[in-house]
């Protein structure tokens, strides 16, 4: 077993304020981000976003960890069984120790949205089944119009890294992927996932920093 | 002319849940508003598509 030193909080946020300046930095540390299914693409969000860091992540997902997920979802093999949201958060903290992250190992639904999503500012559709998409792009966007969402349709196989795109659907969210239900490859690949999932992670980011243009 | 994901189209008046059926969309993975405003589910049968109207429909296909 490797040993090492935790930094202080104070260590680590001057280590990213020299690169990221103070202003951006004050601004990601006050931010409150939920991540609403840590599959290939919730899993790599929150880690980009924690990385960058953001102050507060809430990290919701209902599933455990499987063999099948180590394709291009972040858990490791001694994260098997485990639950998703658990796993994810010692994950984070080994590198984002001060990070605040709140779990939730429950399924999200059009009654219990309003109330798990309340405090957070920004939202990420990161969900796998098309139908859980548009129920949680539903309910937000109607009960809860006042927070930001980014989420994220297509980005099957290895298709092209153009097709990737970011729109702005409406004043309040976004839409990242291909929309491709088929392309090149079947089945999805950590490359074209985290390229989607760095989409949406930056244009969480951007929202923060009050960007709002794609 | 009704202007539907970009495209202007010709509807006679019809409501949003006719035209969504007739157009093969799957009601469970939409998400569907009118001039930026975000249509409930429990209203597609009460929408009438009018002219002028903006329309974006976003269908959802599986993976994450």
């Amino acid at each position: 077993m490797n040993r090492y030193i935790i930094p202080s909080e104070e260590e680590i946020r001057f280590s990213l304020e020299k690169r990221h300046t103070k202003a951006v930095q004050d601004k990601l540390y006050n931010a409150k981000v939920a991540v609403c299914g840590l599959g290939g693409l919730g899993s790599n969000i929150a880690i980009s976003l924690a990385r960058t860091g953001i102050g507060s992540l809430h990290l919701i997902d209902f599933d455990r960890v499987d063999l099948s997920n180590l394709n291009r979802q972040q858990y490791k093999l001694n994260q098997i069984n485990q639950p998703k949201p658990e796993a994810l958060k010692n994950s984070i903290l080994e590198f984002a120790p001060y990070c605040q992250i709140k779990t939730d190992f429950i399924k999200l639904n059009e009654e219990n949205i309003p109330s798990l999503l309340s405090l957070d500012t920004y939202i990420c559709e990161a969900f796998d089944r098309p139908e859980q998409k548009a129920m949680l792009t539903n309910t937000v966007l109607e009960k809860l119009p006042e927070k930001y969402l980014v989420g994220a349709s297509g980005m099957i196989g290895y298709g092209s890294n153009h097709l990737m795109k970011t729109r702005k659907i409406m004043a309040h969210y976004y839409l990242c992927g291909d929309g491709l239900a088929e392309g090149d490859g079947l089945g999805l690949m950590a490359p074209r996932v985290m390229l989607c999932a760095a989409q949406q992670a930056n244009t969480i980011i951007r929202l923060i920093m009050e960007k709002y243009e794609v | 002319m009704v202007y539907i994901n970009g495209s202007s189209i010709d509807v006679a008046a019809i409501t949003l849940k006719d035209y969504l059926l007739k157009n093969g969309y799957s009601i469970s993975k939409i998400v569907v508003e009118i001039n930026n405003k975000i249509i409930s589910k429990a209203n597609y049968e009460n929408v009438i598509l009018s002219s002028g109207d903006v329309v974006e429909i976003v269908s959802f296909v599986g993976g994450g």
